[in-house]
C-alpha cells in the first residue's frame, strides 16, 4: 500500500482560454471517471498532492501559483496542462505573459496540446503519481537527515543535503518584485522593435540580481499564506 | 461483568475503524454507480488515510493538534462508552464534546473558510443535538433506564414504542454523516463555496485523525440505530444489520438526490421534523404511561 494509491488534485487555471479547464473537468465525468484511481479534484492546496496548471502563467497569476505551491504539503508534483502552460503556447508574446508554469514553479511532468485530451491528461496525472512516490522516499530521506522541517519556505525544494543550494531556490528567485522586473523588461521589448536574444536573456539576468535580497520577501509571503 | 465490558470496549476500538472506512468507500462507490460512474476501490478511504500519514502535516498552530488529537480520543471514548453498555446520556454528551473540539480546531486556524465551516458545524449542532437527547430520553420512557446494556435485554424492540424518534434520530444522521442537502461544514463534493470548511486548514495527519474519528462516528450511529430493534432475542440482532444497511444506503440515495440547502432551511426542517415525529410520540407515551 503506497502513496500512489490516492493522489488528490488541485486545478489551477493561470490564464488560459478556459479549454484546458474543460478538459481537466472533463476527466470527472462518467466517460473518463478518474476517481476510480482514487484521484479527487479537491479544491484545497493543503489536501493537494499534485498541482494542475493550465494557461500561460502573467504577471498577477504568478504569486498565487507561487503560494499555492507552497501551501502544498510536500511530497507534491505540478502538472503542466496543455501547450499554454509548458511554454506560453499562443499567448506566448503577450506583454503580460511570463511563460509557462515553470517560469515560477518547478515542474514535473510536462501535457502538451491544445486543448490537452483527457486521456493525456489522465496519463500524465499517471506518471507524476511516479514522481510523487520517488519524492516520497527521498523526502523521508530527508527527514532522516533532519533538512526537512514544517518551513513552508525551505520545504519546496531542498529535499536531500545535495538539492540543497539557496540560489538555486525557486523561492528565493522569483519574488514579486523579480517577477515584476521580469515583466517590465518584457513590455519594453516588445513596445521597441528589438531582437529576440535580448528578450531570452533578460530573465535570467533578473532572476540572478534579486537571488540575494529575496528571502526575507519570501517568508513575508509565507505569513499571509497562512492566514488565506 | 467488568471484564466482558472491557472486552466489548476492545473489539468496538480495533473493529470500528476497519467497519467504519469500509463503509466510507462503500458509500463512496454506491455514489459513483449512482452517478454511473465506476467509482475507487472499497479500500480507497484506507489508501487516502495512508498517504495522508505518509504526508508532511503543516500545522497553523500546534494548539490544532492538540484539538484534533482530543476529538479523536473523545469519539472513541463515546463508542467505547455506549458499545461497552455504558448510559446513553453520557454518551451523547460526550459526543457533542468531540464535536465542539473540532469545531475549536477550526476556530483556532484562524482561516476564513476554517472559520465559516466552524460556525456552520456549530449550527448543525444545534440542530442534531435536541434529537441526541431526545433519543436518550425516548429509549428511557420505553424501557425504563439509560443504561446500553439494560437496553438490548427487553422483551419487545424500542421501534415499537418510539417509531417517531426513530425517524427523528435517521434524520439528524442526515447531519450527522455529513450527507449532502444539510453538509453545511465540510462542502465534501468537489469545488463548493466552502472549499473544505472545518477541515481546510487540516493537512497531513491531523486530516487522517479526523477522518478516522469520523469512522468512529459512523460505527457509532449505526449502533444507535441498531439499538431500536435489539431485544433479548439473539435473531434481533440480524434486524438490527438489516436496519443499519438501509439506513446507510438511504442516506447515500438523499446525498446523490438533493442539492445543499441554506442554514435556515436545515433549522426549520429539522426542528419541524424533531417536533412533529419525536414530540408527538413522546406527548403519545406521556399519555399511554
Amino acid at each position: 500500500m503506497n502513496i500512489s494509491k490516492s493522489p488528490w488534485v488541485l486545478h489551477y487555471d493561470g490564464s488560459s482560454c478556459n479549454g484546458c479547464d474543460i478538459e481537466v473537468l472533463a476527466t470527472m465525468t462518467p466517460l473518463y471517471d478518474v476517481e476510480r484511481f482514487g484521484i479527487i479534484n479537491t479544491g484545497n492546496p493543503k489536501h493537494a498532492d499534485v498541482l494542475l496548471l493550465t494557461g500561460g502563467i502573467n504577471a498577477q497569476t504568478a504569486p498565487v501559483v507561487r503560494q499555492l505551491y507552497n501551501m502544498m504539503p510536500d511530497p507534491k508534483v505540478v502538472v503542466a496542462c496543455g501547450i499554454c502552460a509548458c511554454d506560453g503556447g499562443i499567448f506566448k508574446e503577450c506583454y503580460n505573459i511570463l511563460g509557462g508554469a515553470d517560469k515560477v514553479v518547478p515542474v514535473d511532468v510536462y501535457v502538451p496540446g491544445c486543448a490537452v485530451r483527457p486521456e493525456a491528461l489522465i496519463e500524465g496525472v499517471v506518471k507524476a503519481v511516479g514522481i510523487l512516490e520517488e519524492k516520497r522516499k527521498k523526502l523521508k530521506e530527508s527527514m532522516k537527515a533532519g533538512y526537512c522541517t514544517v518551513d513552508y519556505s525551505k520545504i519546496a525544494i531542498h529535499m536531500t543535503a545535495d538539492d540543497y543550494d539557496p540560489s538555486t531556490q525557486y523561492d528565493a528567485v522569483l519574488t514579486e518584485e523579480a517577477l515584476r522586473q521580469q515583466a517590465e523588461e518584457k513590455i519594453k521589448a516588445t513596445a521597441k522593435p528589438a531582437p529576440k536574444p535580448v528578450n531570452a536573456a533578460a530573465p535570467k539576468a533578473a532572476m540572478a540580481s534579486a537571488a540575494p535580497a529575496a528571502q526575507p520577501k519570501a517568508a513575508d509571503n509565507n505569513v499571509k499564506g497562512e492566514n488565506g | 461483568m467488568t471484564a466482558w465490558m472491557i472486552v466489548k470496549a476492545l473489539i468496538y476500538i480495533l473493529l470500528a475503524p476497519l467497519i467504519g472506512g469500509m463503509l466510507s468507500g462503500l458509500d463512496r462507490v454506491v455514489s459513483a454507480r449512482m452517478q454511473g460512474r465506476q467509482g475507487p476501490p472499497v479500500f480507497q478511504p484506507f489508501y487516502d488515510v495512508n498517504k495522508l500519514l505518509h504526508k508532511q502535516t503543516t500545522v497553523v498552530n500546534s494548539i490544532q493538534v492538540l484539538f484534533v488529537t482530543v476529538y479523536l480520543i473523545f469519539t472513541i471514548f463515546t463508542g467505547t462508552l455506549f458499545f461497552a453498555g455504558g448510559d446513553m446520556l453520557l454518551v451523547f454528551f460526550a459526543l457533542s464534546m468531540s464535536e465542539v473540539m473540532l469545531v475549536l480546531a477550526a476556530f483556532s486556524t484562524n482561516g476564513p473558510y476554517s472559520i465559516m465551516g466552524a460556525q456552520r458545524e456549530l449550527l448543525q449542532m444545534m440542530c442534531y443535538e435536541p434529537m441526541t437527547l431526545l433519543v436518550a430520553i425516548g429509549f428511557y420512557y420505553a424501557n425504563g433506564s439509560f443504561m446500553v446494556d439494560d437496553l438490548i435485554r427487553t422483551q419487545v424492540p424500542a421501534i415499537v414504542q418510539i417509531p417517531g424518534f426513530f425517524i427523528g434520530f435517521v434524520f439528524i444522521l442526515i447531519i450527522k454523516l455529513r450527507k449532502s442537502p444539510f453538509d453545511l461544514s465540510t462542502s465534501h463534493h468537489m469545488h463548493q463555496e466552502m472549499v473544505k470548511g472545518l477541515t481546510t486548514d487540516l493537512s497531513g495527519s491531523n486530516l487522517a485523525l479526523v477522518e478516522i474519528a469520523e469512522w468512529y462516528d459512523v460505527v457509532l450511529m449505526l449502533g444507535i440505530v441498531g439499538m431500536f430493534f435489539i431485544t433479548a432475542n439473539p435473531i434481533s440482532r440480524i434486524w438490527a444489520i438489516i436496519s443499519c444497511a438501509v439506513v446507510f444506503f438511504l442516506c447515500t440515495l438523499i446525498d446523490n438526490l438533493f442539492p445543499r440547502v441554506k442554514y435556515k432551511t436545515m433549522l426549520i426542517v429539522t426542528w419541524s421534523v424533531i417536533l412533529v415525529f419525536a414530540g408527538t410520540n413522546l406527548l403519545i407515551l406521556n399519555v399511554l404511561k
